[in-house]
């Protein structure tokens, strides 16, 4: 579309503080939220730095144990919680989702509203929790140490994440409703790019799930204020009843982190390799399998608690079985490079590395799964460098993919790939320096949550410390020139990477009414290399590339 | 192992050799299927790079018969290695019949163990090597975990009920013992070795830890000084089941079902004594919740462990139902 006649962009309707706080615009709620996690992602991060540092040395020297306990415990709630649940749907989910449907908006634009200021209410009770003096229970919240025995502020923080629980399912509910009712004529189910099928399949595991946390915290909650025996074994409950219950919930939440994160991949592959994705139904089913099988995995992070070992053997037969539908997407993104054009743009990069480190973690979740070794290193480092190759090397990186994929998109600006090359392979080496000691440390027995430990797992913990400030600065570095780039950045055409996709279709920033026209959709998802989208090809903003 | 750097844990028990080959077994896998991926993924990316001259024609954008293949393979390596670590998970349960009963106690934040002979020690633990060695483990306040790496044994010690770990030394040195769950301030100091000693040292050990009476006759005592004796003995005017011989034996109860005798029942019976009423006898037992405490009622434990020896119809392991 010729810049004249396009309409004004969603960033330039208004620019005061109302504007912004007030507006239904799914777009400018994505920003909200993008400001509040970056806000929480680095909190969360200044802990584990902390945390790194700390364990540099055996000894306890940085901070104390009770100190050290509490960085730990606010590490976890924040990174789950208040960064990677809403990470990717909230952010990009939230702006991309009516664009890549050829929708105005959500299903439900002052729900979406909603669920922010919901989120941000129940931050504040985390983050009181963190100045009035921390939580040291750990993330998990184990009973009958969060109802009976911990000092800190454990109500608060369970209630903050109560809170926050009813905007994760608010989001949910929107996205379902929105993918059932506003897509495009003519894009059917299975033209539906993948990003929308994982966002879908997020979705659901949110609404089904949260509600049993919610449950789970209240009960704690009864338990601490009022002496209801719950959980407490004096007053007649059972402490495995809350790991079932939180586990019930948190294992699929682990889906609801990992799956957008795929979701971004399946973009950007296809892109920067000019092929359509290998595979494509096998993937979007594999995303809803996965959905399904995860709620019925629970089980696995009880093997040693004293559960039946029947059913230890029953959760272990299950959990291989949800490794075959990753298993199944690890190779079709392999097989998308096969005969490609592939160029290396900075997204490429970021996905290319998500692509090493998921497979990494997800092979390392094999040997957990296998009952025998996982008795040897279950709450060991192991465990802590699995889910770190699963949620930050794979999650985290697909949502910087992401974040510089459609950063044209949300901004109309173009940030510097130089840096942006440069800070992928800073976070890539940072990250494997800090996590893949941890593999080693759990397999020789280095129990994880320990604030001091046996001088002989010095020499990994001292490599682990050194990868956390290389991992530091590369996270750093994104908030500097992606900030930079906003006031200083090229302006970006509407389609820089030369990518199908109806959010391409649009100006960059789009207007806030999305679709000057609405699309009508003739062709697959991914009809690279655009043979589909040749009249395109003489829009100008084919050749800035 | 050069330069005081470690790759590898030590081996000492008689499981640790068995877990570690399906360890090397799945890391060569992952090895194996990682190295192929990566070659495959940087081959494409050099092979098919932007402007290369490399031939384009025939790609496809599906395969099933190759996307099958795949799938079908993961699933046969998959059920490989949930069999494999299955098998070798399922003895946990199956204790060797003539091993040393050691009760183990958690709190925070400390190990506490009491042998049989009535020797007590903190944070310390010493066995014997070759010989079978059964922790009962209790808990007084919070969850933690009894694990030691060089055994590849790991349990939880879970207030409100027992459980058993087991295992064979077949190494003598001193391990580390950890507590692996999470159980607050202290968690990181709650530990300390695991001794193994040659047999005729592990006697020595034993004798030079005092004349203390054994676990099972001051659980005697207790029983006494409890009252116990007064219905459950053998001369008691109240009608109350015997406990001669009821470890490890089916129980008829009130309800028509049948329980084992095993820990969880005996110490459900002292402190919930109305769930499950033997049949043919009033429930007339007053609850002993809180009148005793942990310790106090693995010593009960071992009394009434010990009252069963003398039965002739001992069962070699307490999980396998009679018949």
């Amino acid at each position: 579309m010729s810049s004249d006649l396009a309409s004004a962009s969603y960033l330039a309707e208004g620019a005061g503080p109302r504007s912004w706080l007030l507006t239904t615009d799914h777009k400018r709620v994505a920003w909200l939220y993008f400001v509040s996690l970056t806000a929480f992602f680095f909190l969360g991060g200044t802990f584990a730095v902390l945390m790194r540092i700390e364990l540099a040395t055996p000894a306890g020297d940085l901070v104390s144990d009770d100190v050290y306990n509490r960085l730990f415990s606010l590490h976890g709630i924040i990174m789950v919680w208040f960064f990677l649940v809403p990470s990717i749907p909230a952010t990009l989910g939230n702006f991309l989702l009516p664009l890549m449907i050829g929708a105005r908006d959500l299903a439900f634009p002052r729900l979406n509203l909603a669920s922010w200021y919901v989120f941000m209410f129940g931050s504040l009770f985390a983050l009181a929790s963190v100045v009035l003096g921390g939580v040291d229970t750990g993330w998990t919240f184990y009973t009958p140490l969060s109802t009976l025995y911990a000092n800190g502020f454990v109500s608060t923080a369970a209630f903050g994440v109560f809170i926050v629980g009813f905007s994760t399912i608010m989001t949910g509910i929107n996205f379902i409703v929105t993918v059932h009712t506003l897509r495009a004529p003519g894009l059917t189910w299975f033209r539906l790019p993948i990003f929308v099928w994982t966002l879908y399949a997020t979705s659901l595991v949110m609404v089904l799930a949260t509600p049993v946390l919610a449950a789970s915290l209240i009960l704690i909650v009864l338990e601490r204020v009022f002496g209801i025996g719950i959980f407490n074994p004096d007053l007649g409950g059972d402490p495995l009843l809350f790991q079932h219950l939180f586990w019930f919930y948190s294992h699929p939440a682990v889906y609801i982190m990992i799956l957008p994160g795929m979701g971004v991949v399946s973009e950007v592959l296809p892109c920067f390799s000019r092929r359509p994705l290998f595979g494509y139904k096998a993937v979007a089913l594999a995303s809803m399998a996965i959905a399904v099988f995860g709620f019925l995995v629970w089980g696995h992070h009880m093997f040693v608690s004293g559960q039946s070992a029947y059913a230890g053997v029953v959760f272990s037969f299950l959990s291989f079985c949800v490794a075959i539908p990753s298993a199944i997407k690890v190779f079709n993104w392999s097989l998308t490079l096969r005969k490609g054009e592939i160029s290396f743009e900075t997204p490429m990069l970021y996905a290319l590395f998500f692509l090493a480190l998921f497979t990494f973690g997800g092979l390392a979740g094999l040997f957990l799964a296998a009952l025998a070794i996982d008795v040897h290193v279950h709450d060991t480092y192991f465990v802590v460098a699995h889910f770190h190759y699963i949620m930050v090397g794979g999650m985290v990186t697909a949502y910087m993919a992401g974040l510089h994929f459609w950063w044209p998109k949300l901004t109309g600006r173009m940030y510097s790939e130089v840096w942006g090359r440069i800070a992928a392979a800073v976070t890539f080496i940072g990250f494997n320096l800090t996590f893949f000691p941890q593999y080693v440390l759990g397999f020789l027995g280095m129990p994880r949550r320990y604030h001091t430990y046996p001088p002989e797992f010095a020499f990994w913990h001292i490599l682990s410390s050194a990868g956390a400030v290389v991992l530091a600065i590369g996270y750093l570095m994104p908030l500097l020139y992606l900030a930079w780039s906003l006031f200083r950045g090229a302006q970006a055409p509407a389609n820089p990477w030369r990518a199908t996709g109806l959010e391409w279709q649009t100006s960059s920033p789009p207007p806030a009414h999305n679709f000057d026209r609405m699309p009508t959709v003739t062709r697959p998802a991914y009809d690279y290399p655009m043979k589909g989208l040749t009249e395109k090809r003489s829009d100008p903003v084919e050749d800035l590339v | 192992m050069s330069f005081g750097i470690r790759f590898f844990p030590q081996e000492a028990s008689s499981i640790a050799g068995s877990v570690d080959a399906l360890f090397y077994t799945l890391l060569a896998f992952a090895v194996a299927l990682g190295l192929f991926l990566t070659v495959l993924v940087v081959g494409y990316a050099v092979k098919y790079r932007i402007g290369s001259a490399a031939d384009r024609t025939g790609a496809r954008a599906r395969s099933l018969p190759l996307e099958m293949a795949w799938t079908i393979a993961s699933l046969v390596m998959a059920f490989i290695f949930f069999g494999w670590g299955a098998v070798l998970f399922v003895r946990r349960d199956r204790p060797p019949p003539d091993a040393v009963e050691i009760a183990g106690l958690g709190k925070q934040w400390m190990w506490e163990f009491r042998h049989p002979g009535g020797q007590r020690e903190i944070n310390e633990l010493h066995v014997p090597v070759g010989k079978a060695v059964v922790v009962s483990l209790a808990s007084q306040d919070v969850i933690h975990s009894f694990y030691v790496p060089a055994f590849r044994v790991k349990q939880d010690a879970v207030p409100g009920r027992t459980a058993n770990v087991w295992f064979i030394a077949t190494q003598p040195g001193r391990y580390h013992l950890f507590c692996a769950e999470y159980c607050g301030t202290q968690h990181s100091e709650m530990g300390g070795w695991v001794t193994v000693l040659a047999p005729e040292q592990y006697a020595s050990w034993l004798g030079s830890q005092g004349e203390g009476e054994s676990l099972a006759t001051s659980g005697g005592k207790l029983f006494r000084a409890l009252g116990c004796s007064g219905c459950h003995g053998n001369f008691s005017k109240v009608r109350a089941p015997g406990l001669d011989g009821v470890f490890g034996q089916p129980v008829a109860l009130a309800n028509r079902q049948t329980v084992i005798a095993d820990e969880r029942y005996l110490r459900d019976s002292i402190l919930v004594p109305n769930k499950e009423i033997a049949a043919g006898y009033q429930p007339v037992m007053p609850s002993f919740d809180g009148l005793v405490d942990e310790a106090e009622l693995q010593m009960l434990m071992a009394y009434l462990k010990s009252l069963s020896l003398q039965s002739p119809s001992f069962p070699a392991a307490k999980n396998e139902a009679p018949q």
